[in-house]
């Protein structure tokens, strides 16, 4: 599955300028039945690991948004016999640090360690109890439960907070994906409900593990094995609902910063997508691209309205976000809306020229050494490819699929993805 | 490294020193310093130019100057058209930016290892052929502006540490802050930043530093080629512009938009001059790790989950500077407690520590800690570039940094009292208050619960 034997056959030359950077990914299935992906790789005596698990905050129930981030935030303080003090005591006499959140499809823990033994063990046995045996403590639930009101309330002040919230709730309307917690929701929900959606969505058959590092494979096995074998038994929880058809919309919200914030976008595609090749490629010219977008160019070079502006697609389980995003000061920001406009009505008309899609082409391309340049993001990728059940290969033929796109493509793809008429707009401040 | 079978042992020998040998380093005739680290797991490599002048070497009425050259530097020389260097790194298959800080200021690009001569030959043309445009720079002055817009003036916690940053500083430099105020930046000329530029950015007064898949003895034949010819130029002097002793509490406050009171007490804290001698510098690094450089370090133990106080509590202290440095403690108090609450339990931790001491376990675990960051650390590039970087900034040689680590390492919990004793000190401390102001007339945006499932 190397990237180099992959590319011997190839004979477009961007590619052949570049050299190779796959990573060979191993995978299996646990005896939990928890799905298992594992990059073998001792350069370094570090050990990387991951669990994906479905129950990202689109599983929140009616009434209780905010659920699947507090379970996830719980999970580490306090599991199987330690306390959260021993907990955090005994990760840093290791050297060892858990990371992970939860954003709307997947709620993650990882482990950062080194590989000696008298590290990895231990280490490997606290993470094991954080996912299959957290304590949920009434009184660390009842603080965390007040600390996350009092930083949502704070957030809440936020102009880019509250442009977010409205933007993915007009865009996503009776639908997960567009549906946040409030002060309120996160005061209804009980400890009772922690152990219920640990219970209910930590289960090895939805979940994902991802090894990277200095193990040898039958390691790998060993400690996949181990570490899931006491997850919860889980429920068939079926994935986020289809949405319903886009609907344009703008909103504008008063805000005394400033710098007014915009957003424009809608839903657009999902993991996956055959699509999402032209899309990426096509957007690096449109607003993807760092310095040399079309809307830094008009927006940043041209007419000095902003230091960011910047567009992207977030594939997810259900087809996620387009979205433009840009600060200005607000006297500016109706000029700086009609611009932007402007420049993407331009990009769904005409597409990349040609010399826009080969500079394009050779960035995503060349630039894909730096994407897999170490373990901490090979892990991230990889844990991607394998909750989200991409191909095996995807990273071996990135560099293909890239190159395999024609500006005929790409102006398609827009058009089945991105309709100026169905756009949600998002203005908080400005005048 | 190449060991024929015929000299084995000499091989042997060599080995370790070999191995020290990297990184790098070949001074150019032009006093360009150049530093390579290989480090051959991917097939990329870093490149990076660390001009020694950032913000502490502006005079009044001109702050900000060393960030908006740093924009300046995007926008062409008589080779290269503006803009057309962010369009060559990018067909490079590349990355890049800069950054500018009080000390210095530093221009990178991450790309595929064949195309670092191609970043030498760029970085080189314009450290010394800038264009500096009038219309260029018209545009870029407003782009700044807004960068200031966004992470400073409607940041409340941002807007805070630059007010407390310009009390507790009244003679260096550092109290003004990096982006420039307001009022500098809309008076900055073209001529200002062009002054700035031929003072400044000379290869005598820089240094580059390599990280990757490459060949120390190719990097320093490339820059030989491309940074050799550049002519250095005597450097103006700089003047030391040392703070004065601090002779009591100062107190500030700062309104701004937010719901949390936000809390900064920020005691005058020294920095590492020799490596060797100083204790003190190492001994409140450790002090810092000991207060939160974990989840059950004493802060967040005591101060948010035992006593609840604070919704978070941290503190901050960098032991390299080119100036003064701060030793800070920051938090928010929790929903019912007051920002005097949350002070007086500062104090009380501060003063647990002055009397008491530290654990030998707490100090254990602090290092245990700092072995283990410096094994993660090899797993970025871009992060050993910097730590090369960032100590060569402040004067210090990249190579001290495993000394460095050794005397943290060595740090004994008597050095940490003692420097507690010494510097939280209250005729040195500044107490900065964000005292939040509700949304004028705007109601909150509804959650938007709607019904599912």
């Amino acid at each position: 599955m190397k990237f180099a034997k992959l590319f011997a056959g190839v004979s477009l030359c961007v590619a052949a300028q570049f050299s190779q950077a796959g990573v060979t990914i191993e995978h299996w299935q646990a005896p939990s039945g928890a799905r298992v992906f594992f990059v073998e790789n001792h350069t370094l005596p570090i050990v990387d690991v991951q669990l994906d698990f479905a129950a990202g905050t689109a599983y929140d129930p009616a009434g209780k948004s905010g659920l699947a981030s507090l379970t996830r935030d719980l999970l580490d303080l306090g599991a199987g016999a330690l306390d959260e003090t021993q907990t955090a005591s005994r990760l840093a006499d290791l050297g060892a640090s858990l990371g992970g959140g939860a954003d709307m499809d997947r709620a993650n823990v990882s482990l950062r360690t080194l590989s000696a033994a008298d590290k990895l063990t231990p280490a490997l046995a606290i993470l094991r109890d954080v996912v299959s045996a957290p304590r949920f403590d009434a009184a660390v639930f009842e603080r965390e439960q007040a600390r996350t009101i009092a930083a949502l309330k704070e957030a809440l002040t936020r102009p880019e907070t509250i442009a977010a919230r409205a933007f993915w709730s007009a865009m996503y309307p009776q639908h997960p994906y567009g549906v946040q917690s409030s002060p309120e929701s996160l005061t209804a929900i009980t400890r009772t409900d922690l152990v219920a959606f640990h219970a209910r969505h930590y289960g090895a058959a939805r979940t994902t593990l991802t090894l990277v590092g200095d193990l040898t494979r039958a390691r790998a096995e060993a400690i996949a094995a181990e570490l899931t074998a006491a997850l919860p038994s889980g429920s068939d929880v079926a994935p986020p609902p289809e949405l319903a058809p886009a609907v344009g919309s703008e909103r504008r919200i008063a805000h005394p910063a400033a710098q007014a914030h915009l957003l424009i976008g809608m839903a657009a595609v999902r993991r996956g997508d055959p699509d999402y090749f032209p899309l990426l490629v096509g957007n690096y010219t449109l607003g993807g691209g760092g310095f040399v977008s079309r809307l830094m160019k008009e927006v940043r070079d041209r007419r000095g309205y902003a230091y960011s502006v910047y567009s992207y697609f977030m594939p997810m389980q259900q087809p996620g976000p387009f979205n433009i995003g840009l600060q200005t000061k607000k006297a500016q920001a109706g000029a700086a809306l009609k611009l932007t406009r402007e420049v993407l009505a331009g990009f769904l008309a005409e597409g990349p020229s040609a010399e826009e899609l080969q500079a394009a082409k050779l960035n995503l391309v060349g630039s894909f050494p730096l994407r897999l340049d170490s373990n901490r993001k090979i892990l991230e990728n990889v844990a991607s490819i394998g909750f989200y059940k991409l191909p095996l290969d995807y990273l071996d033929r990135y560099a293909e699929k890239v190159e395999a796109v024609s500006a005929d493509d790409v102006r398609a793809a827009f058009a089945r993805h991105v309709q100026a008429g169905k756009l949600t707009t998002v203005v908080v401040g400005g005048e | 490294m190449r060991c024929t079978r015929l000299i084995p042992l000499l091989c042997l020998l060599v080995a370790p020193l070999a191995a020290h040998a990297n990184p790098f380093e070949h001074k150019l005739a032009n006093g360009l310093n150049v530093i390579v680290k290989e480090d051959r797991r991917a097939p990329t490599a870093v490149h990076m130019v660390w001009y020694r002048v950032g913000s502490i070497d502006e005079k009044n009425g001109l702050t900000g100057v060393a960030h908006l050259l740093e924009h300046m530097m995007f926008k062409g020389t008589p080779n290269v058209g503006p803009g057309e260097f962010n369009r060559r790194v990018a067909a490079a298959g590349g990355r890049d930016n800069a950054f500018t800080n009080r000390d210095y200021t530093a221009y990178f690009q991450q790309t595929p290892k064949a195309q670092l001569e191609e970043m030498m030959r760029l970085e080189a043309d314009r450290m010394r052929h800038l264009t500096l445009d009038p219309k260029e720079f018209a545009q870029e002055i407003k782009v700044v502006m807004e960068e200031r817009r966004m992470r400073t003036d409607d940041q409340p916690p941002a807007l805070l540490y630059e007010q407390m940053n310009a009390v507790a500083f009244q003679a260096s430099p550092y109290r003004a802050p990096v982006i420039g105020w307001m009022n500098d930046l809309e008076n900055m000329s073209v001529e200002d930043a062009r002054d700035w530029y031929d003072r400044w950015y000379v290869p005598n007064n820089a240094y580059v530093v390599v990280v990757g898949d490459v060949d120390h003895d190719e990097v320093f034949r490339l820059a030989e080629q491309y940074y050799g010819p550049l002519e250095p130029r005597a450097l103006p002097l700089r003047k030391p512009q040392e703070e004065p002793k601090q002779l009591g509490i100062r107190r500030l406050t700062v309104k701004a938009p937010a719901e949390l009171p936000v809390l900064l007490m920020a005691y005058k804290a020294p920095v590492i001059r020799d490596v060797e001698r100083d204790v003190d510098p190492y001994a409140l690094e450790m002090l810092g790790a000991i207060l939160d450089g974990h989840d059950a370090a004493r802060f967040p133990q005591r101060l948010v989950k035992e006593l609840r106080v604070a919704v978070n509590a941290g503190s901050g202290y960098d032991s390299t500077a080119r100036g003064p440095s701060l030793f800070f403690l920051q938090g928010s108090p929790s929903e019912g407690r007051t920002v005097a609450e949350l002070e007086a339990a500062f104090r009380a931790e501060i003063a647990r520590i002055q009397k008491d001491g530290v654990g030998a376990d707490e100090l254990a675990r602090a290092r245990a800690q700092l072995v283990a960051a410096e094994i993660y650390k090899l797993d970025s590039m871009f992060a050993q570039a910097m730590e090369i970087g960032q100590l060569e900034a402040v004067g210090i040689p990249y190579r001290a940094n495993e000394r460095l680590i050794e005397k943290l390492q060595a740090v004994s919990a008597a050095d940490v009292q003692a420097a507690a004793r010494k510097y939280l000190d209250d005729d040195s401390l500044t107490v900065a208050v964000l005292d939040p102001q509700p949304l004028p007339k705007t109601p909150r945006p509804r959650s938007g619960a709607v019904p599912r499932h």
